[in-house]
C-alpha cells in the first residue's frame, strides 16, 4: 500500500493494468452472458424471465460494494491523510451510482412480470433507493465544493454517516417479511439457488466485479490527471500575474 | 459547564430575537399543511388516513429549511472562529447548537401539529401520540440537519445542497414516526414499539452527530 501512495507509481500500475484487466473483462462477460442466455435452464415457474437475475444480483452487489469502498477509502482520507483515498471514493461514487441504478431499473422491469408491479415499497427497494440518493448526495457534495482537499473531508464525512444504510439494505429482507426474497447465494448455512443457475451467477458476477475495478482504474486516473491539470493551469496564472506585477 | 449554558442561552436568544427565525418556519408549516388538501381534494377519509404522514413530511421540511441557521450565521460574523478556538470542545459546541435548534424549531412545530392536524382530519386519539412521536423524534431531525448544515457551510446554493444530502438520512425517522402515530389510529399494533426505536435514533444521533458535524466545521473552517 505505501508505494501505491505516491500518484506516479499508481499511474504507472493502472496505465499497465488497464489493458489486460479489459481483456479478462470481455473474456469473463462473454462466458457469462452465454452461460447465463443459453446454459442456464429456465426456472421452473418464471420461465425465461428469471435471466434477469445474472445482472440484477451482480449489479445490487457491486452497488454495496462501491459504497463500502468509499466508506473505507473515507476512513483513509480522514484517518490516515493517505493521498489517492480521497481520489479512490471520488472516483468511485458515479460507478456505484450506475450499478444501482441498473439494479433498481432491471429490478422493476423484473418486478412487473413476476409481482405484477413495477416497484412496491418494500424494505429492500426503499433502502436500495435511500442508496442511490446517498450516492447522488455524495456526487452533489463533490461538484459543490471548489478546493478538493475539502471537498475529500466533506464527502469523506458523509460517506460513513450514510454507511448506517449498508446493513440495513444487506439484512432488510431478513428483518421484515418482505415481497422482496430472502438471500440466496451468501447465507449461513450454503446456497439455495440450484448448482445449474449458480455457476452462471458467479460468473456474471465476476465479470461485474471486473468490470467495476477497471472503470474504477480509469476513472482514478482520469481523476489524478485532472488535478494535476488544475494544478498546472493555477501556477501558469499566478505566473503570468507576477509578470504583470 | 457554565461556558456551555451560557452558549445555549445565547443561541436560543438569537433565535427567538432575530427576525421571524421561528415564525417563518411555523408558517412554511402551516402553508405545506394547507396546501396538500388543495392538491388532493376535500376527502376527510383519505386526509385522515394519509395525516401523520403529511404532518412528518412537513415537519421535516421546515425543520430543514432552518437548518442553516445552526451554523451560517455564526460563520457570517466570524463567531464560529472564536467558538473553535475557545475552551468548549468543538463536538460539545456543535450538540449545544443543535439542541438550540430543537428547542426553538422542533419543540414548536411538534406542539403546532395537533392544530394542524384538525386540518387534515387527524383522529383525535392519534394527536397526543403524534405530539409525543414529534417531540422525541425531532432530537434526531436536528442533530442530523447539523451535519448537513455543516458540510454546507459557506457553500453556494447551500439550501438545495442540504436538503439532498439530509433527507435520505431521514427516513428511519419518518417510518417510525409515522408508525407511531399509524399505529394508534388504526391498531391492533401497539405505537409503542415504534415509539422506542424513534427514542434511539434520537439518542444515537444527539451522541454521534455532533462528532461528526464538529470535523464538518473543522474541514470547513481550516
Amino acid at each position: 500500500m505505501p508505494s501505491l501512495a505516491n500518484p506516479t507509481r499508481f499511474l504507472d500500475l493502472a496505465g499497465r493494468a488497464i489493458p489486460w484487466l479489459t481483456a479478462l473483462t470481455v473474456v469473463l462477460f462473454g462466458a457469462g452472458l452465454y452461460l447465463a442466455f443459453f446454459v442456464a435452464p429456465p426456472d421452473y415457474q418464471q420461465g425465461d424471465t428469471v435471466r434477469i437475475m445474472f445482472v440484477h444480483v451482480p449489479a445490487a452487489w457491486l452497488a454495496l460494494f462501491g459504497y463500502m469502498l468509499i466508506a473505507a477509502a473515507s476512513l483513509g482520507t480522514l484517518i490516515w491523510r493517505h493521498p489517492l483515498a480521497d481520489v479512490a471514493a471520488k472516483a468511485a461514487a458515479p460507478i456505484g451510482a450506475t450499478f444501482t441504478f441498473i439494479a433498481l431499473v432491471t429490478g422493476s422491469l423484473w418486478g412487473k412480470p413476476m409481482w405484477g408491479t413495477y416497484w412496491v415499497w418494500d424494505a429492500r427497494l426503499t433502502s436500495m433507493l435511500v442508496l442511490f440518493l446517498l450516492y447522488l448526495g455524495l456526487i452533489a457534495l463533490w461538484q459543490a465544493i471548489e478546493e478538493p482537499g475539502r471537498a475529500g473531508r466533506a464527502a469523506a464525512i458523509l460517506a460513513l454517516v450514510g454507511a448506517i444504510n449498508i446493513p440495513i439494505i444487506k439484512f432488510s429482507v431478513d428483518w421484515w417479511n418482505t415481497l422482496h426474497q430472502p438471500a440466496s447465494v451468501v447465507r449461513l448455512g450454503g446456497p439455495t439457488i440450484d448448482p445449474s443457475m449458480l455457476a452462471p451467477l458467479v460468473v456474471m458476477a465476476l465479470a461485474f466485479t471486473l468490470l467495476f475495478v477497471l472503470l474504477h482504474l480509469i476513472a482514478m486516473r482520469a481523476e489524478i490527471l485532472r488535478r494535476r491539470v488544475r494544478a498546472m493551469q493555477l501556477t501558469q496564472v499566478e505566473q503570468a500575474a507576477l509578470v504583470e506585477a | 459547564m457554565r461556558a456551555a449554558l451560557a452558549l445555549l442561552k445565547r443561541d436560543v436568544a438569537l433565535a427567538f430575537r432575530e427576525g421571524g427565525a421561528i415564525g417563518t418556519a411555523l408558517g412554511f408549516y402551516l402553508v405545506v399543511v394547507a396546501i396538500t388538501p388543495l392538491g388532493l381534494g376535500p376527502d376527510l377519509n383519505l386526509l385522515s388516513r394519509i395525516a401523520p404522514g403529511m404532518l412528518w413530511v412537513a415537519l421535516l421540511l421546515a425543520a430543514l429549511l432552518s437548518a442553516d441557521r445552526i451554523f451560517h450565521n455564526d460563520y457570517e460574523d466570524g463567531a464560529l472562529d472564536v467558538l473553535i478556538t475557545g475552551k468548549l470542545p468543538l463536538p460539545l459546541v456543535a450538540a449545544i447548537k443543535s439542541l438550540a435548534h430543537w428547542l426553538t424549531t422542533g419543540v414548536p412545530l411538534a406542539l403546532l401539529a395537533p392544530l394542524l392536524g384538525l386540518l387534515l382530519n387527524l383522529p383525535a386519539q392519534a394527536s397526543p401520540h403524534l405530539v409525543l412521536a414529534m417531540l422525541f423524534g425531532t432530537p434526531a431531525v436536528s442533530f442530523v440537519a447539523a451535519i448537513g448544515a455543516s458540510l454546507t457551510l459557506g457553500l453556494k446554493r447551500s439550501g438545495l445542497l442540504l436538503a439532498l444530502l439530509v433527507l435520505p438520512l431521514y427516513v428511519p425517522v419518518l417510518i417510525f414516526g409515522v408508525a407511531t402515530a399509524s399505529a394508534a389510529i388504526a391498531g391492533p399494533a401497539s405505537p409503542w414499539p415504534p415509539f422506542l426505536m424513534l427514542c434511539a435514533l434520537s439518542l444515537a444521533s444527539m451522541v454521534l452527530a455532533p462528532l461528526a458535524a464538529a470535523a464538518a466545521l473543522r474541514t470547513a473552517l481550516r
